[in-house]
């Protein structure tokens, strides 16, 4: 292969003309097959582009280095030019596609969208958490429902957590760039729901207060087979007068029978929770082996299911609640659980990959 | 926390097997995690030596090794090749059952009989070394020897104990030994020196004293210069010692327990926390400048170096609330920091072989602090653990005696203890009284106790209890300081009420369904959201659960700009917003599903969006939460049409008469959601008693940018038409705002209708809607109903019309409509829709 021969363009090489023409080519082009012309003009093999810049191989150093500087940030500019020019033009013509694609949806006929060929199915979650409030609704409870951003006092604080407090190392809470540093918060539970159930009470002159509150939570614990992030919990509260650990327990075997079936019992044992006392966890028959011990149950033939207690009197103190008259319960456990334990679904995360072959089996 | 049970018995005479030992602390809420069985299954084992070792015909893995435990030759067949002739290793033999039941018989391999196993460390579950068969130190087995003893390994049990936060008592030995021995009945005692003396060697028998030296302060000096973060430190010396290993029963508990054995003093400092619950921190004398401690205060921005060979800046609050920056310092006699107060020493002072001079640091700290300090440096030790918790600032003196009983046991013999103890006290918890009424307790717990049984029941506890009358009288207990968890009255009744329970048992507390007058029901906004949810069930859609956080990318596609609700310390940075649409989030489950094509479907969603609000709060930005519906239409023939047909269904559902569709290009340029020419806003109008103007949500198509932005294409490449249903469930839902259909029933004609069609060619920019709504306002009351059924555009019409064709029915409550009748109305109707909207009749 031989070495082209030195050409001497027989004009000096105007750069700023080079891509003052094809800044008015490229703004000329209206429509993609006259962009696709005006590219190979201005920037192709025959374009005055790639004149100048095979004519630098003849030149003395110092010229080539100057000009080839300029040519490339020619290059660069009509290229950029080419790639806005293109970009505009699409938006146009799917701007234009939608403008005639314009429909009038007051113009709907009657009967005119063909059916469904099949009902669609509501979320697992949705169908435990209907049928946990329909138990308690039966058993005298109303169901409240609160803000999922929440502030420390109503998560923390009312709850007898006070800032710094060891105990909140069991929620490990999302921040949110709302207020001063770590005062507003993803609730960790549904327990700032019972606050302001109890504040508005009080307020309105408005005890005894019968609720469940269900609702979403977020934990910062990386998802896994048994918990995720986002989950939901339902709780229940109950302040009225004469209210004792029987009711706690009476109301929980009443529940685990109703929801569970009738040969699924309950028993407490006691834990420690900042804003109940006595404080208790629960646990259920294992579903599995109906309390004969399996694995699940690592043998034991129960299943933890929640939290419960008396209210401890310090909250009744945060919400100013007199506690030598009124006496209250609370209980709470997670609805996905409920769902995960009932169904056996072996990883949690099936939850939220909202993948119909799962949604369509409930 | 894992506890041995023989150490347990230190304290009570325990018996039972694990199981019911088990059950009793769960019952107790001690709740046991594990229990592991020391030293099971290896009471066969026997040590022997390798005599010879053999290859075997046809053989290349396994070989002939030939054993002997004194006695006599023993063949086996083995595929280990890590030890050689002479070596000391343990032997299973016929008949014996490892760890896990595995049974040891003889076998018969390559035609040569094993009678026996050679054990690796995994095989007797004694380490994880998979390498080959575990060789025995020659110095301290002899062939024939048991295993076991070989080893020094007793049988025993280990629980692993969950200890709730607010039981720093019961995270020890002696807690969970107190609380085990009330419920059982049994005395509790802490044990004594004389205990320990029968656990030496019998060689050194009798009593173990300690030489009393010169008194402590001719030797070192402390000084708390902030008695209220540290509001006692007490100092011990003891000098003559001599560092060395740990005796083996000692080494073996500390093991038992999860700690490593690292030298006498340092061990003897571990096993008192594990025993007792309080940890202290021995110094070497000699090591700290000045020969003596001072406790300070950080000062603010003061850098620390501590054992773990990190700097830390300290004495400046971090950013949670209520961190006021106040940092305990240990010091020596200088001031220059040894170490960060109940948390962690640093290297300078630390126990070495050199060291003969031990000051031991024996403190109580303030809890809060410590959890302060220790949150901000995210530094947790087994001692701020404890701190943090709050330890008995009456259990010093007996933990650092405890100490001593144990170097004098292990220290050397010439170890002495200087006379007397540095003690410097402020202002420490003393012991709270309480009167505990037995109605309140009873009123709590259901029961029906008397005082004396309270009584009873709190004792064993280690609480001091005097009986004051009656047995509904108050019973005036007096909380030990060890039990921070009971707080002063009148909240500590409650307290006390589940010590009462726990001793008592929860199992035998009584139960009873409580029953209240008031109804149980759902509110009408909660009846209304699951009607709404079935109704699209009812149109083939499924509910989907998506992601809550989204990425910048996702918010800005939605058509949202900054600034966003964001989490200060997400889990997945990227993901760091709360959405502000559920838009992205459906469209991604439409791709999932896509993707493994079943992508022809509907999906809805209800939950929470978030945006921040406009105007501040008292407290500076906030945020706006609304609950949303929102449905995406992907079926294959769906479009905006398929989330019109939905929307008028749910309409209908609820019994909405009154909305509005506010149509035309809408939205300038940038990233939507909708599509600005397939997609209406929803409206009420502002009607009786309502001003303004109600936005209810979008119904219509996805943008199709948006669409192609998430990579839904359809097969022939472009993006796929998606249509889509957003509405606001707090104003849709809020009958306040939104009318429904009048409670009161409409009477029904009992005369005949008369029916008749209109078709009108109308100008392509009218709405149909607005022809429809024309009809029924010069219809009035006569107009039963009226329903649009054709549409039509073809070439005998003018460009830019299109025919609309209603059917209109007619009928009076109290006559039949006369043909005269229907004819008036029917010319003013078309009268009216052709001067109203440029139409004209077809």
């Amino acid at each position: 292969m031989s070495a082209p021969d030195p050409v001497e363009p027989s004009d000096p090489i105007d750069v700023p003309a080079l891509v003052a023409e094809a800044r008015t080519a490229i703004e000329s082009a209206d429509t993609a097959d006259a962009i696709r012309h005006v590219t190979a003009t201005v920037s192709g093999k025959k374009s005055g582009l790639a004149q100048a810049s095979r004519a630098l191989g003849s030149m003395d150093p110092g010229t080539r280095k100057e000009l080839g500087r300029q040519l490339h940030e020619a290059r660069t500019t009509i290229e950029g030019l080419l790639e806005a020019r293109r970009t505009e033009l699409r938006y146009a013509e799917l701007a234009a596609e939608m403008a005639a694609s314009r429909l009038d949806l007051s113009e709907y006929v009657p009967g005119s969208v063909s059916g469904p060929v099949a009902r669609g199915h509501l979320h697992l979650v949705s169908q435990t958490r209907d049928a946990l409030e329909d138990v308690f609704v039966g058993m005298g409870f109303e169901v409240a429902e609160g803000p999922e951003i929440e502030t420390d006092w109503y998560n923390f604080g009312a709850l007898n957590i006070p800032p710094a407090h060891p105990a909140r190392g069991m929620w490990d809470t999302f921040y949110l760039n709302l207020g001063e540093p770590e005062s507003t918060l993803l609730r960790t539970h549904t327990s700032p729901v019972q606050i302001h159930l109890m504040e508005r009470a009080v307020l309105d002159g408005a005890l005894p207060i019968h609720s469940v509150m269900p609702g979403r939570c977020y934990r910062r614990d990386t998802p896994d087979a048994r918990h995720l992030a986002v989950f939901h919990q339902i709780e229940g509260l109950v302040v009225d007068r004469g209210i004792t650990f029987a009711d706690l327990a009476g109301t929980i075997e009443t529940f685990t029978g109703a929801y569970f079936g009738p040969d699924i019992h309950s028993r407490l044992r006691p834990a420690y929770f900042p804003f109940t006392e006595p404080s208790a966890e629960f646990e259920v028959t294992c579903a599995i082996c109906r309390g004969e011990g399996c694995r699940t149950c690592s043998q034991t033939g129960w299943i933890e299911l929640g939290g419960c207690g008396m209210v401890d009197p310090a909250v009744f103190a945060a919400v100013g609640i007199d506690a030598d008259v009124w006496t209250g319960f609370a209980f709470g456990f997670g609805i996905d659980r409920c769902a995960q334990m009932r169904h056996q679904i072996a990883d949690m995360r099936a939850l939220i990959e909202n993948d119909i072959r799962f949604l369509r089996q409930f | 926390m894992r506890v041995p049970l023989s150490w347990l018995r230190d304290f009570a005479p325990f018996d039972g097997d694990a199981a019911d030992i088990a059950a009793t602390l769960d019952d107790l809420g001690l709740v046991v995690e594990g229990i592991e069985q020391v030293g099971e299954g290896l009471g066969d084992v026997v040590v022997v030596r390798v005599e010879e070792i053999r290859p075997i015909d046809g053989a290349d893995k396994i070989r002939l090794v030939v054993v002997t435990d004194g006695t006599g030759p023993v063949e086996v067949v083995c595929g280990a090749w890590n030890f050689s002739v002479g070596d000391l290793v343990p032997l299973a033999p016929v008949g014996s059952v490892l760890p896990g039941g595995f049974a040891i018989g003889k076998r018969k391999m390559k035609g040569v009989v094993s009678n026996g196993m050679l054990c690796s460390g995994p095989e007797l579950r004694l380490g994880e070394d998979t390498s080959g068969i575990l060789i025995l130190d020659p110095a301290a087995a002899v062939p024939g020897a048991k295993l076991t003893d070989a080893l020094g390994i007793e049988r025993d049990v280990v629980f692993d104990v969950a200890v709730e936060a607010n039981r720093p008592d019961a995270w020890s030995m002696a807690g969970v030994a107190r609380d085990l021995a009330a419920r059982s009945g049994l005395t509790f005692t802490i044990p004594s020196t004389v205990d320990l003396v029968s656990r030496v060697d019998a060689g050194s028998g009798g009593v173990v004293t300690v030489a009393t030296g010169p008194a402590v302060g001719s030797l070192t000096t402390v000084r708390v210069d902030d008695t209220e973060l540290c509001p006692r430190f007490t100092a011990r010396l003891l000098t003559g010692v001599a560092v060395q290993e740990s005796p083996a029963w000692l080494a073996r508990r500390l093991v038992a327990a999860g700690m490593r054995p690292i030298n006498n003093v340092v061990d003897a400092s571990n096993y008192v926390m594990l025993e007792l619950g309080q940890p202290t921190h021995p110094y070497d004398l000699d090591k700290l400048d000045g020969g003596g401690l001072t406790v300070r205060r950080a000062t603010p921005g003061e850098i620390v170096t501590t054992l773990d060979g990190v700097e830390r800046t300290l004495g400046r609050p971090g950013p949670g609330l209520g961190d006021t920056g106040q940092d305990c310092l240990i010091c020596d006699a200088t001031g220059s920091p040894v170490g960060i107060g109940g948390i962690m020493g640093g290297a300078s002072s630390d126990i070495g072989a050199s060291t003969t001079r031990v000051l031991l640091e024996a403190a109580y700290f303030v809890p809060m602090a410590i959890a302060r300090t220790s949150k901000r440096l995210n530094l947790r030790t087994e001692a701020s653990a404890r701190f943090e918790r709050g330890c008995d600032p009456a259990g010093i003196d007996r933990a650092a005696e405890r100490f001593c009983e144990l170097l004098a046991l292990t220290g050397g013999p010439d170890l002495t203890l200087a006379d007397g103890v540095l003690d410097v006290v402020g202002d420490v918890p003393v012991p709270l009284e309480i009167a505990v009424r037995p109605a309140r307790v009873n009123g709590l717990l259901g029961t029906e106790l008397s005082a004396s049984a309270i009584a009873e029941l709190l004792v064993p506890l280690g609480m001091g209890v005097t009986p004051t009358g009656g047995d509904d009288d108050p019973v005036a207990v007096v909380v030990p300081t060890f039990r921070p968890d009971i707080r002063p009255a009148p909240i500590g009744e409650a307290d006390l009420a589940e010590e009462v329970a726990r001793i008592y048992g929860y199992a035998r507390l009584p139960r009873r369904h409580p029953a209240w007058p008031q109804p149980g029901r759902l509110t009408a906004y909660q009846r209304d959201r699951r009607i709404l949810k079935d109704v699209l069930c009812g149109t083939g859609a499924s509910e989907a659960w998506t992601a809550a956080f989204v990425t910048e990318e996702d918010q800005v596609a939605a058509g949202f700009a900054p600034p966003y609700v964001e989490i200060i310390n997400p889990l997945v940075d990227a993901e760091r917003f709360l959405r502000s649409s559920m838009a992205p989030g459906l469209v991604g489950a439409l791709l999932y599903n896509a993707e493994r094509r079943q992508g022809d479907l509907r999906l809805f969603e209800v939950g929470s969006v978030f945006e921040m609000a406009d105007v501040p709060d008292e407290n500076g930005p906030s945020a706006n939460e609304t609950e949303r519906l929102c449905v995406v239409f992907a079926g294959e023939d769906d479009d905006a049409w398929s989330a019109v047909a939905a929307w008028h269904t749910v309409a209908d559902a609820l019994g909405l008469h009154e909305w509005e569709m506010e149509q035309g290009p809408r939205g300038g340029g940038g990233p939507r959601v909708t599509h600005g020419y397939r997609s209406a806003a929803l409206v009420c109008p502002p009607g009786d008693g309502r001003g303004r103007r109600m936005a209810l949500g979008e119904v219509g198509e996805l943008d199709p940018t948006f669409v192609e932005t998430f990579g839904l294409v359809g097969p022939d490449g472009r993006p796929r038409r998606v249509g889509w249903l957003d509405l606001d469930l707090g104003t849709l839902l809020d009958p306040a705002l939104v009318p429904r259909s009048p409670l009161e029933a409409s009477p029904v004609s009992r005369f005949p209708s008369s029916d008749i069609d209109l078709a009108f060619v109308v100008p392509e920019e009218v709405p149909a809607g607005s022809v429809e709504a024309t009809l029924s306002s010069v219809g009035g009351d006569l107009l039963e109903s009226v329903v649009l059924f054709d549409v039509y555009r073809g070439d005998t019409l003018d460009p830019g019309t299109r025919s609309l064709a209603y059917h209109l029915r007619f009928c009076a409550l109290d006559r039949t409509l006369t043909d005269e009748e229907i004819g008036t109305l029917r010319s003013h109707l078309i009268t009216a829709v052709e001067q109203a909207h440029r139409a004209t009749l077809r």
